[in-house]
């Protein structure tokens, strides 16, 4: 234990360091750009002719002050709102897109192929295409022989979102998990099938516990993105609408009418946020996160 | 080694974050006053026709070519760009194209430059957009103002006011199955801050009055909140009219769900076409909006050309913006784009009235139309009318606490 | 029976909004409202607008696939180095360069844009590949490292130790043994950077004036219809298909990979 810890610091110095300026450079300066700027304010007074006031104000917490406010309080709930539902939906829909995609029988390449198309759709391009859908005499409603308002304000727009969301994301939750599929040796379904197991049984006692590290990252990264969410909603609803605007809704709102001090302390708010979910997430269910697998493997073994 | 470079970078970091706090590029403020080759900034609507002045103009001067840029077609896409651009004081667009009801925030931020160009061909209204504080600071190019579609089979005389709407409705619709009496952009986006505020304008009103003052809880502004309101309510528009945009309302109105539809007037070419895609093709014709005791009055829309205040070359691009807007070239745009331009002499030029027979009524209305309320903080008040209006419409808040409250949020925002 | 009914429903379900999308496309614009299951007439029309003259759509495309290309390969090469750190090498702060990593993701990203313009605009990156490829980095980055340091933790230990028994370096036996071991999840990962940056708008409209510099999602979003007001649906629609397809070949060339790795027999 002497010598080689020291050793293998040096090298893990060197494999880390790549990673850790790209980072430095894309997302620590501007994220501590940014987080400063919500304690100043620019732009919003005038001078005797007419001209905008240069220069920015130390504002102190001023631009916090919208956190404990209406419209933010509403968006927080409706992101998570949002986030809870379709990342459930997700994880679901996903383990069954990976256990479909992990069958061998022909065509299923195709299959796997198919199932990733929603996730290759731009967003842009989806989000108008679900408009599309959704809109008052568009196919959902012909289909459905329903004359609902999708993309007015109102629980249906949320429900728009939602289907819409989960569409495009759940691939990404099957793709993720079905890698996770592919490091379960053989020999242990074998083993089981041996000794009697039902299907139910080999999927709840062997596949989940040991797909469980994979689910676990696609569903972190799916809860951060989808804390963070914005273009889905405001492409297929619009912005500003109470019953679908997201935090980050609310935070592009703010800046692109230049409001950067708010939209800022909101962004930081948001960061805060995510970081707390983040870090109990990991927190309850890091041991599967962060620990070897195989002692569980091993006890899959002895149960099977 | 190692140590010293990981220590590199963390002073990189360090000095990084240390730039943020400071704010850099003091130098290109003020841009320059030259010539030169220029960039001209503009969304890609009617590229091709705008295409053919930039080659005119190339053609003509050589050492001053204008490259043309594409900005995404949205309009906040396109904003987002041009203050971007101003933030960092790039001089990437030296003219840009911008939306009428942007120069104030333009002008007042000093991104773009005051313009000492003649406007005396142009509708005296549009000029009035590109004006912040009685001095130009913007072109006017585009133009447009709110019409009333409505079916020449079925409607004799257009109406003149909100009560002869609905009695011509009273009378036709019964027999006409699946159609509604009138239809505009009721989204929740920049057309319902251009349908409320020629809503209040068309009853004798105005959002905001001369002397800046918000006027939503007057008499007019209830009197319009009010027909919209009650219009929804008793189903004379019909409810999806709330997600109506411009062209989900134009193809309902082509579809023939609308006897009555507000639109631009683009509208009427699509209306006219006969390969199918128009059920009312040779049965539409347009007039001026109505209004609450007579004629209505529209919204200004339209597009003014601007120099950015970090362009170096100034003088190149102001040329530019007067050779863009020059009768000869405004003609001949207008004869390849339907696309309605701020030139006086085209809305009388026989030629074009015959290709475009709505342009007599479209002047009438430009002539008649009110500017949306000029503002430095423009899309903070947009935002408070849309969040009113909304209300009104869907019928989340009684008229007159959604007109209180417009009151009260536009107060402060107008504040000089 | 159960398992192919699910099966079914799934491949609906991913393919159906799909199919709505390409049926759009082969639309004329003047019935693009029609939903009649079929088009009719048929029509390339929205092809040909796509790739009209001076569009530069095709220009685009490869300008993509640069970006796309470059950001997937960087991103797995220097990801892959730190998840193999992260997950077998034994120092400390381990979990603090985890929760770094990942705070990445936790900003707005709508927030971070400005600022980035700024930097990018002092360094002369404006209009170039890079200012588009280094902070598409950055949200490719956290994934590939937090996917493959697990990836990495469920492999077995001994057959690394055998390598370094059998006189391989520690880095050696990374690249001889772990890398190929964790081929799927590595594919895995290729695959959703790859779609990740391809569909990138924000970042691309931002950094990048040049045509001949631009993505393909920011050439899609200048797509305008006939006037000002009309969204070109179905020339969109038709982009948006030309702009999948290429990862559908993608993702049915690399899938085969994805299963490989242990199912190969490695760890008999």
């Amino acid at each position: 234990m002497t010598g080689r810890p020291r050793g293998q610091s040096w090298l893990a110095a060197a494999m880390l360091s790549p990673t850790m300026i790209v980072l430095a450079l894309v997302v620590f300066y501007p994220l501590v750009a940014a987080m400063r700027e919500s304690f100043y304010t620019s732009g919003q007074t005038l001078d005797a002719d007419g001209f905008v006031v240069e220069g920015e104000r130390f504002a102190g917490l001023a631009n916090y002050a919208g956190v404990a406010g209406e419209r933010f309080l509403n968006a927080a709930l409706n992101t998570t709102l949002f986030t809870v539902v379709t990342v459930g939906v997700e994880v679901v829909l996903g383990v069954a897109m990976a256990l479909v995609m992990q069958r061998a029988f022909r065509g299923r390449a195709i299959l796997r192929a198919g199932i990733l198309i929603p996730w290759a759709v731009p967003t842009a391009v989806s989000g108008l295409m679900w408009k599309w859908i959704f809109q008052a005499d568009g196919v959902a409603n012909a289909l459905l022989g329903t004359e609902i308002l999708w993309t007015a304000d109102g629980p249906w727009a949320k429900l728009a979102v939602v289907v819409a969301d989960v569409w495009k994301t759940a691939p990404f939750v099957g793709l993720l998990v079905l890698a996770g599929l592919q490091i379960i040796p053989s020999e242990v379904y074998e083993a089981a099938k041996v000794d009697g197991a039902s299907a139910r049984q080999r999927f709840r006692r062997i596949t989940l516990p040991l797909v469980k590290p994979a689910l676990l990252v696609a569903v972190l990264f799916r809860l951060m993105d989808a804390l963070r969410v914005f273009d889905l909603p405001y492409v297929l609803v619009g912005p500003r609408k109470h019953s679908v605007e997201t935090l980050s809704g609310l935070i592009w709102d703010e800046a692109t009418r230049v409001h950067y001090g708010p939209a800022s302390a909101y962004g930081t708010a948001l960061f805060a946020y995510i970081a707390v979910i983040a870090f109990v997430f990991v927190k309850l269910l890091g041991a599967d996160l962060l620990s070897d697998v195989r002692a569980r493997r091993k006890e899959a073994r002895d149960v099977g | 080694m190692r140590t010293r470079q990981i220590t590199a970078l963390l002073a990189l970091g360090a000095s990084l974050v240390a730039c943020g706090s400071s704010d850099p590029e003091p130098a290109a403020q003020g841009g320059g006053d030259g010539r030169g080759p220029i960039t001209f900034v503009g969304g890609k609507f009617e590229a091709e026709s705008v295409q053919k002045i930039v080659d005119a103009w190339n053609a003509a001067h050589p050492d001053e070519k204008a490259t043309v840029v594409l900005l995404p077609e949205a309009a906040d896409e396109q904003r987002r760009k041009l203050i971007q651009s101003a933030q960092t004081k790039s001089d990437t667009g030296d003219v840009i194209l911008i939306d009428a009801v942007w120069t104030s925030e333009f002008a007042a931020n000093r991104w773009i430059d005051e313009l000492k160009l003649d406007t005396s061909a142009f509708l005296p209204p549009t000029v009035e957009t590109g004006r912040y504080r009685d001095k130009l600071y913007a072109m006017p190019m585009f133009t447009g103002t709110g019409l009333l579609y409505y079916r020449t089979d079925l409607v004799k005389e257009p109406p003149k006011t909100w009560a002869e709407m609905r009695r011509i409705c009273d009378e036709v619709l019964p027999k006409q199955k699946g159609m509604a009496c009138y239809g505009g952009q009721f989204d929740k986006y920049e057309g319902l801050t251009v349908n409320f505020s020629e809503a209040v304008a068309s009853a004798g009103g105005d959002l905001v009055d001369a002397s800046g003052q918000p006027q939503v809880t007057g008499e007019a502004a209830k009197k319009a909140a009010q027909f919209l309101a009650d219009g929804f309510k008793s189903g004379m528009m019909p409810k999806e009219a709330i997600t109506y945009k411009e062209e989900e309302g134009r193809v309902a109105f082509q579809d023939g769900k609308l006897l009555f539809y507000r639109n631009w007037a683009y509208g009427y070419e699509a209306a006219q076409k006969t390969d199918g895609s128009s059920k009312v093709a040779g049965k539409t014709d347009v007039a001026p909006i109505p209004g609450l005791d007579g004629p209505g009055a529209g919204t200004l829309g339209g597009n003014n050309l601007a120099v950015s205040a970090f362009s170096k070359n100034k003088r190149t691009a102001a040329d530019f913006v007067a050779f863009m807007t020059s009768t000869a070239q405004m003609r001949a745009f207008a004869l390849t784009s339907s696309m309605p331009v701020a030139t006086a002499a085209v809305y009388d030029d026989p030629e074009l009235i015959k290709k475009y027979p709505y342009l007599p009524a479209l002047k009438e209305g430009i002539l008649a139309a009110e500017p949306r309320p000029k503002a430095v903080r423009y899309g903070d008040v947009t935002a408070a009318i849309q969040e009113s209006a909304y209300a009104v419409v869907t019928g989340a808040k009684p008229v007159d606490q959604a007109m209180t409250e417009l009151q009260a949020a536009l107060g402060p925002l107008l504040q000089p | 029976m159960w398992g192919r009914a699910g099966m079914i429903g799934i491949a609906l379900y991913c393919l159906v909004p799909f199919y709505w999308m390409v049926v759009s496309s082969f639309r004329r614009t003047s019935d693009i409202y029609d939903v009649s299951p079929l088009p009719s007439p048929w029509s390339v029309e929205s092809y040909d607008a796509v790739f009209a003259e001076g569009m530069g759509f095709g220009r685009a495309l490869v300008n993509s696939l640069v970006v796309a290309g470059t950001t997937t390969a960087v991103t797995l090469v220097i990801g892959t180095l730190a998840a193999y750190a992260l997950a077998r090498l034994r120092f400390r702060g381990k979990n603090v360069i985890l929760a770094l990593v990942i705070a990445v993701s936790m900003f707005p990203g709508a927030l971070l844009i400005v600022p980035l313009l700024k930097l990018f605009t002092s360094i002369g990156w404006i209009n170039s590949y890079q200012a588009m490829i280094v902070p598409s980095m950055s949200f490719a980055l956290p994934l590939t490292i937090w996917n493959l340091t697990t990836f990495f933790r469920q492999l077995p230990q001994e057959l690394e130790q055998a390598a370094m028994i059998d006189g391989c370096t520690a880095f050696a036996a990374f690249r001889r043994v772990m890398v190929p071991l964790a081929a799927p999840g590595i594919f895995t990962t290729a695959i959703l950077a790859f779609i990740a940056t391809w569909n990138e708008f924000i970042i691309a409209v931002t950094m990048v004036n040049d045509q001949d510099v631009q993505t393909a999602t920011v050439r899609i979003a200048q797509f305008t219809g006939a006037a000002k007001f009309d969204t070109p649906f179905g020339t969109q629609m038709a982009a948006g298909v030309l702009v999948t397809i290429p990862l559908v070949l993608m993702v049915m060339f690399f899938q085969r990979r994805i299963v490989s790795g242990l199912t190969a027999g490695a760890l008999k």
